[in-house]
Formats: structure tokens, C-alpha cells, sequence
């Protein structure tokens, strides 16, 4: 079938302003978005640029706004959005060339949360004991590929005004440490995350957990998070809670259970 | 512009970043990759890593040792084996220190599970000997070392090729690297410098490897007077998904999945009584082929049917949740239920840049070293897979052999001081890519790609012969001709994946041809290597690495013997 594909275009040494360029691709109803995209760039138009590496969604290169939505183009067949497509870069952070988007705020943020495990006891000879229950809560957590796709369509992220907000993507990595069984900073951690740029950012808009590519349920693993700073703080009761646990809608969600 | 670093690392895959962690610790470490550092292809490593743990059930690093031999048809080095399995349990309780989460037992222990050609008591029945994160292992440790990386302050250089290996007086003393977003060539100037940049998969049509899985390094130490080593053997994993080759694990039939014909029969019974669809990757892939022209694949069809339906629902999503995201993404099928079409895919390099057991690049067949350079993972041949790669041992070998080279580098640097001054390494790699951006003419590297994607398809994978490989080896030398008239139609500096792409080319179609002139030469069958006109293993001609040298008309080829130890040559039947 033929594939009428809108792409964004931009080329900062020549082009004062972005603009879209349509092409036209034969393609089967099962090819990836990325099979068309890379028939552009090869039969077609060799200036394209867009990122791409394993081809089948686990190293998270390929992030992109296919239809309006955060999406991997190697994710994304044919089939599932007919004969039109208009393929943009990941809003959010700034566009190097064409799809190609810089990642470097992306990656600085994911750092900012310390993102390793921190032991201080010195490791036995051999494994430390975790159980299949310890391990559990984390399996969601740790398909995160790093794509970006969350980042980029949460409202919060998006907004100008609360653009120092860390974003969905390193909460998830910082759930993932702050809810390992071996970790020994989770005092630290707490602190470090409950900030009005950090967890508190959040304001359990789902769209993170609609995008992700991995099924990750982003927005209730941030709950979570929520809960947990909530707990630690009503049991050590340390003075006034600086954030009542209230979704946009004011009713008290945490974004832990419902699927939004 | 001129970076100076003491240690250099080209990939940043789990050999590049084991090596940053290790070398980091006293030395300033730098390392660059083509990709961004987490796109890695070692991230779509899914099934694990081995060591004789003992978790599950008893197990002895002999008997890893053993089948670690037995699985490369007795062409592994058993010296250096023998110091990976040995070294297993430390690289992987290391991992878990760092705070990878391994999938765990009921009691808290590292979970382990079967795979392809891991016994217990020499070869009598199948072993749990992989440890795992579910079916996305090689994604957690990839991302896990990053971090360490990270925190220890190794610097990257993301998106920028190395175009080129800087030697001053015999020793290597850094590279050249193209910056993708800039288009401008950097000299990062080193002490010592690291390759680890991964496989080739890319050469062929079907292959579970990445896109930036092209090997153009392995080609730059070949230009440079180095050998590469049992090139001819290139691994093809049995259960590519049919028909887009995207790998479905081994742990598919770790976990109990069985491969069926067009009659649903569980066909590897016949092929490897004892341990059946755990037999080394080889023999599947050739019962498989087998079966298919037969007219026993599915439909009459190219492939056959991987069926997890007796396994349940809970095993398939706890352990095996990729695999069946996959078969539901491309496929639209749903594996608790439905069998997996899976065919075989190229999927992995035994052969590559020769290195001792400390990833030194060894220069000849004689003992004598490369002055500064390091090989380690995928790109380097220590030998330990021989002829054919064990399941989960590659990850184990990056964990083993980059930590070794990074110790090795850091040790080393200590007494180095000299470094190029004068010349500028730049300059002739702005020439070659001028002469490719300058030219007219009526190629287009993306014609000629395929074809050689096809001709390697063809004429050198699973089955191989004599008039097939020289056919192979006209084709390619063909497309050389032809690459010679290609033209780069982008001419932009930021994101020219144009220009690159067709840069890589010209270091696949040679690699095609040592791979082709190697495959020839070796007139028997071993492992991957399979000869249809010289079915026989030959022990006593070809008990042997084979070397390839650059030379003027094609490949030069020479041998050298294999180390063995322990375990002398046998049948080989699983
Ligand atoms: C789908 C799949 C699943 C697998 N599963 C398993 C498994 O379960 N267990 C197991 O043991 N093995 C497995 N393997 C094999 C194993 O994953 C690979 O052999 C291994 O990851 C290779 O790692 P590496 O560090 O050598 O290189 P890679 O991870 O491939 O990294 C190569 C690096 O080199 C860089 N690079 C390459 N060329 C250049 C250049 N010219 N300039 C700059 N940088 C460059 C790249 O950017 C990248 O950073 C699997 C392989 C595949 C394809
Ligand atoms: S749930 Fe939170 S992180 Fe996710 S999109 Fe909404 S505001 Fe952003
Ligand atoms: S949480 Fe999901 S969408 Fe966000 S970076 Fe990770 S994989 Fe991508
Ligand atoms: S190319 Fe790797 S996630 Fe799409």
C-alpha cells in the first residue's frame, strides 16, 4: 500500500524556519514506521534525520510524536495508523535536525536523582539475599529503556513555567532505587525527592503512563513515591506536611491505583 | 581539535563500560560510541549470564568449563576458558553488588535457569547455569554499569565514529573520531586505547543485531596489518521471530518451549536425543533448516513453530514478558496461547580481532603484542567460543575479559609518557570522506547494501560449499567494484547518517570477503562452520585458528594452533 507520511523538517544551517515535507512510501500493512522512514532516507531523500539503533523497542533511540503521540517508530506498524502519518520530534526538548532531538537535559535530569545503588555495609563473598517479593515491585521499573516518551508528553514537562520539573522518566529510575530491598539511602533519598521540582512536580496527569512503550505504569510508581515521602514523614512526624497528597482534580489521589 | 585522555574506549557496550568501570578507578577514562552510550546493542541482550553458581542445583565450573569447550567443537582456547568460568561467580556477585536486580530463587539466592548446551556431569543432562533478569538482562546490567560509569566520572563522547586508528612508531596512540551532530573531525589522543565495539550481524539480510551492529572496526585493525580470526564463523541464533529476525531468546526453551514441525512434532528428539531442544545453537539451526527443506516447515513454508502454549500464563509474563511483547507487536499474536513462527538469525561473531587473556591485540601467530592497543567483547577473538558460542557466554566473556583489559590498561599507563606530536591524524580521513562527498557518480549505497545483504544470505550462512562460497566471493568483490562509484548524495555536516552509512558499507563488503576467503580455505565442518561437501570434522588439518591478512589481491591466509588443555577432541553429539 502507499503511506502518505508528513515530516517534520528542520535543518538549522539552511532553514530559518521549521517546516513539513510529504513523502510517499510503499509499504506493507506489518512494516514499522522506522521501515518507512528508513525507505525515505534511502530510496528517496538522504538528508532525512532520525535516530534509531536496535529496531525493536528496547534501546529507546527512536522516540518520536507519531500522530501526536510519544511513540518508537520501530514500535509502530503500518496498519496501526492507516494510510496518513505525520511523524514530529519529541516536543519538550530542543530539535538538533529534523526528528533528532537534544537528549542532554533529558540525561542530566535522570543523573541528578542518583541514579545507582548505594550500599555503605561492605558486600558479603557472595550475593546479598533479596527475595522474589523484594524483587517484585521493581520488575515494571526496570524496563525502562530511557526514551524519553513520558518525558516529553507530561503536561507538567511541557509547561514553560515548571520546565525545571525532573519528569516522569527519572522518577522512575529514582522508584526504582528508593524500592530496592538493598538500598541504604533511602533517608537521603527521601529528601531528595520530595521537592516541588521532583516528585511533588507531578500532578498525576496520566500521560506518561499512557505513552510508555514498555507498559510501565509511570504515574503509580510516582504515587508511590508520594506515599511513601508521606508515610516517612506522619511516622518520624516531623512537622507540617508541605504537600497534601491532591491530584489536579483536587480528590486526593495518589495515582497508585486506578489506571487513569 | 586535539582531546587528550589516558585511557581511550571506543563502545560503550558492556565490554567498553566494564572496562571504563575497572580502569576508572586510578586512571582518566574517556569513552566514545557511535550510538548514544545507552543504545548500546548490548542492552537487547535478553536471556543472561552463565556461572557454575549452584543456586538451583548442583554445578561445577568443570563442567562449564567442558561445555564451554564441547559447544566451540573444541577450537575454544582452553587456557583462557578456563580462566573465564573460574572467574564466573566473582563477575556476576560484582554485578549484584552494583545493584543489578537479578531475578532471585525462593531463598533469596540469584535465580538461574537452562540454556542451550549447559549440562551437568559432562554432557549428561541439561543444567540451570544462567543467571537473569527476567528476559531483559543484558538492558538492566547495560544500564546498571552506565551509571557506575557515570559516577565515577568517565567522560563520553556520544554520537561520534571512529573513522580511524592513529599509530605513532608501531603503537597506537589514539583515533580519529567524526562528531554526528557537528560533522568535525577530533584526534582523542590516548595512552592506551580500547576496542570494543561489537559484532558485524548487520552484513546479513536476517539478523537479530542492531543497525549499528556494521564491524567497520574489525576492517580499520585489518587495513592496519593486524589478522582477524576465525572470521568464518558466524553464529545463527535458531529461533529468529519469522520472518523480521528480531531474536526470541534461548530462555523461551530454558523456560520449556519446545520447537514443532508442520506435523507438530517436537522434531529436535530426532536430532539431539539427549538434551533435545537445549542442544548447542548449530545443531538447532541446521535441524531447523533441515525440516524446512524437508517441506516439514510450517505451511510447506521457510520456518518453524516455537510453542510456549504448555508453560501458563504466569511463567510467560513474569519471565518472558519481551519475548511475548514482541510476538504481539510484530505479529499480533499472543505466545500463552498461539506458537511463535521463528526461523534462524544471524546473530553472532565468534571470530574477530585476536587478543591474549588480558585483551592485548596480538599482532601475528607468534606471541608478539600490538604497542597500546586492546581488544575485548564481541570485536575480540581470546578464543573462547571457538567454532560455536554457548548461550550466555558472551556476556559473561565481556564481563570477564573487559574488566581484565581495563586492569590491564590501567596498570599499564602508569609507565607510558609518549605521545604523537606533529602530525595531524585528521587530514587523511578528511581526504577519504571529501573523496566520497566530491565524487559524482551512479551508485547508491543503499542498492549495493542489499545485495550484499543477500549474497551473504545466500552464499555464506548456515549451509555452506565450495561453488557457493566462490560464487559468494565474485559477488562481493563485484559490489566492491561498484562501491567504488558510489556517490553521497547528502552533503550536510549535522546528522549526515548519508555519508556514514556509506562509510560503513565500504568496511562491510571487506569484511564479507575475509569472511568469504576464510569459510573457503577451511575445507571441513566445525561448529558454526558448516561445509555440505565436507561434512567431517578435520582434527587433523584443521584443528586451527585461521588468520586472515591484508594483502594485495585479497585475504592472506594462515593458521595457528589452537590451546588446548583438559579436554582433547571428541565426537561431538548432544
Ligand atoms: C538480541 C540479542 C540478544 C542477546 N542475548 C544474549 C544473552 O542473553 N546472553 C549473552 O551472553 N549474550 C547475548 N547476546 C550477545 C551479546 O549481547 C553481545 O555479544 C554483546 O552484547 C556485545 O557487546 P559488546 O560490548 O562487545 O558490544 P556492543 O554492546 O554491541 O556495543 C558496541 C559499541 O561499540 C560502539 N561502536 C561500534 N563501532 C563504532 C565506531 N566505529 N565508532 C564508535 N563507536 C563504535 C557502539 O556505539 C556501541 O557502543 C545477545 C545478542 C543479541 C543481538
Ligand atoms: S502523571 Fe505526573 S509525570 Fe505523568 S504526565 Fe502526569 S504530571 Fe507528568
Ligand atoms: S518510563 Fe517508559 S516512556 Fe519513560 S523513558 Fe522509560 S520506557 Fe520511555
Ligand atoms: S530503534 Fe531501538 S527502541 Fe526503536
Amino acid at each position: 500500500m502507499l503511506v502518505r507520511l508528513k515530516v517534520f523538517r528542520f535543518d538549522p544551517e539552511k532553514d530559518g524556519d521549521p517546516y513539513y515535507q510529504d513523502y510517499e512510501v510503499q509499504a506493507e500493512p506489518t512494516d514499522r514506521l522506522l521501515d518507512c522512514l528508513n525507505r525515505i532516507r534511502w530510496e528517496q531523500d538522504p538528508t532525512l534525520a532520525f535516530r534509531m539503533s536496535c529496531g525493536h523497542g528496547v534501546c529507546g533511540s527512536d522516540g518520536m510524536r507519531i500522530n501526536g503521540v510519544c511513540g518508537l517508530a520501530c514500535q509502530k506498524l503500518v496498519e496501526s495508523f492507516g494510510l496518513e502519518v505525520r511523524v514530529e520530534p519529541l516536543p519538550v526538548f530542543p530539535v538538533i535536525k529534523d526528528l533528532v532531538v537534544d537528549l542532554e537535559p533529558f540525561f542530566q535530569r535522570y543523573h541528578s536523582i542518583k541514579p545507582y545503588l548505594i550500599a555503605l555495609s561492605s558486600p558479603p563473598g557472595h550475593e546479598r539475599r533479596q527475595s522474589p517479593e523484594d524483587i517484585r515491585p521493581l520488575e515494571d521499573a526496570i524496563r525502562c529503556i530511557l526514551c524519553a516518551c513520558c518525558t516529553s508528553s507530561c503536561p507538567v514537562s511541557q509547561d514553560p513555567q515548571t520546565a525545571d520539573y525532573v519528569g516522569p522518566a527519572a522518577l522512575v529510575r529514582a522508584f526504582r532505587y528508593l524500592f530496592d530491598s538493598r538500598d541504604e539511602s533511602t533517608s537521603e533519598r527521601i529528601a531528595m525527592l520530595d521537592r516541588q521540582d521532583r516528585v511533588w512536580g507531578c500532578r498525576t496527569l496520566w500521560k506518561c503512563t499512557e505513552v510508555c512503550p514498555k507498559e510501565i505504569p509511570v504515574t503509580k510508581l510516582i504515587g508511590h513515591i508520594k506515599r511513601r515521602i508521606y508515610e516517612t514523614k506522619r511516622e518520624s512526624n516531623e512537622g507540617e506536611i508541605r504537600h497534601a497528597p491532591k491530584d489536579e482534580a483536587g480528590n486526593g489521589s495518589w495515582g497508585e491505583d486506578s489506571e487513569g | 581539535m586535539v582531546l587528550d585522555h589516558e585511557i581511550l574506549i571506543v563502545g560503550a557496550g558492556l565490554a567498553g563500560l566494564r572496562a571504563a568501570v575497572e580502569a576508572s578507578e586510578t586512571a582518566d577514562v574517556a569513552v566514545v560510541s557511535k550510538v548514544l552510550p545507552t543504545r548500546s546493542h548490548s542492552g537487547a541482550a535478553q536471556g543472561g549470564i552463565t556461572a557454575a553458581l549452584g543456586n538451583e542445583e548442583e554445578d561445577q565450573w568443570e563442567w562449564h568449563f567442558f561445555d564451554t569447550v564441547k559447544g566451540g567443537d573444541y577450537l575454544g582456547d582452553q587456557d583462557v576458558i578456563e580462566i573465564m568460568v573460574k572467574d564466573a561467580p566473582r563477575a556476576i556477585y560484582e554485578l549484584e553488588h552494583m545493584g543489578v536486580p537479578f531475578s532471585r530463587t525462593r531463598d533469596g539466592r540469584i535465580a538461574q535457569r537452562n540454556f542451550g548446551g549447559h549440562t551437568k556431569g559432562y554432557g549428561r543432562e541439561p543444567v540451570k547455569r544462567a543467571c537473569y533478569v527476567a528476559d531483559h538482562t543484558g538492558r538492566v546490567v547495560l544500564d546498571t554499569l552506565y551509571d557506575q560509569a557515570i559516577g565515577r566520572h568517565v567522560r563520553f563522547y556520544g554520537e561520534c565514529y571512529v573513522l580511524s586508528l592513529v599509530f605513532d612508531d608501531g603503537r597506537c596512540c589514539g583515533v580519529v573520531t567524526y562528531d554526528l551532530a557537528t560533522g568535525g573531525l577530533h584526534f582523542l589522543r590516548a595512552k592506551v586505547v580500547l576496542l570494543a565495539t561489537g559484532g558485524c550481524g548487520k552484513i546479513y539480510r536476517t539478523t537479530s543485531n542492531g543497525f549499528s551492529t556494521t564491524g567497520e572496526i574489525l576492517n580499520l585493525t585489518f587495513k592496519e596489518g593486524i589478522p582477524l580470526q576465525d572470521m568464518e564463523f558466524i553464529q545463527f541464533h535458531p529461533t529468529g521471530l519469522f520472518p523480521l529476525g528480531i531474536l526470541v531468546s534461548e530462555a523461551a526453551r530454558g523456560e520449556g518451549g519446545i520447537l514443532r514441525n508442520d506435523a507438530g512434532e517436537p522434531f529436535m528428539e530426532r536430532y539431539a536425543p539427549s538434551i533435545k531442544d537445549l542442544a548447542a545453537r548449530d545443531v538447532v539451526s541446521r535441524a531447523i533448516l533441515t525440516e524446512v527443506r524437508a517441506g516439514r516447515g510450517i505451511g510447506g513454508k521457510g520456518y518453524v513453530h516455537l510453542d510456549l502454549t504448555h508453560l501458563g500464563e504466569r511463567k510467560i509474563t513474569e519471565k518472558l514478558w519481551e519475548i511475548t511483547s514482541f510476538a504481539r507487536i510484530y505479529l499480533g499474536l499472543d505466545a500463552v496461547s498461539q506458537p511463535i513462527p521463528v526461523a534462524p538469525t544471524c546473530h553472532y561473531l565468534m571470530g574477530g580481532i585476536p587478543t591474549d587473556g588480558d585483551g592485548r591485540v596480538r599482532a601475528d601467530q607468534t606471541a608478539r603484542t600490538v604497542p597500546g592497543l586492546y581488544a575485548a567483547g564481541e570485536c575480540a577473538c581470546v578464543s573462547i567460543h571457538g567454532a560455536n558460542r554457548l548461550g550466555c557466554n558472551s556476556l559473561l566473556d565481556l564481563l570477564v575479559f573487559g574488566r581484565r583489559s581495563g586492569k590491564a590498561m590501567k596498570d599499564e599507563v602508569a609507565g607510558v609518557k609518549t605521545l604523537l606530536t606533529g602530525r595531524d591524524p585528521t587530514k587523511p580521513v578528511r581526504e577519504r570522506l571529501a573523496a566520497l562527498t566530491d565524487r559524482e557518480g551512479p551508485e547508491k549505497a543503499h542498492a549495493i547494501r542489499l545485495e550484499m545483504q543477500i549474497v551473504m544470505t545466500d552464499y555464506g550462512s548456515v549451509f555452506r560449499t565450495e561453488g557457493a562460497l566462490r560464487q559468494g566471493i565474485d559477488a562481493i568483490l563485484a559490489l566492491k567494484e561498484r562501491f567504488s562509484r558510489v556517490m553521497v548524495t547528502n552533503r550536510g555536516t549535522s546528522f549526515n547518517y548519508d555519508l556514514m552509512e556509506t562509510v560503513e558499507l565500504g568496511h562491510q563488503l571487506d569484511l564479507c570477503e575475509v569472511i568469504l576467503v576464510s569459510a573457503l580455505n577451511r575445507r571441513e565442518s566445525r561448529g558454526a562452520h558448516f561445509r555440505e561437501d565436507l561434512p567431517q570434522r578435520d582434527d587433523q588439518n584443521y584443528l586451527r585458528h585461521t588468520l586472515a591478512f591484508c594483502a594485495t589481491g585479497g585475504p592472506r591466509i594462515a593458521y595457528k594452533p589452537v590451546v588446548l588443555g583438559r579436554f582433547q577432541p571428541a565426537v561431538r553429539a548432544y
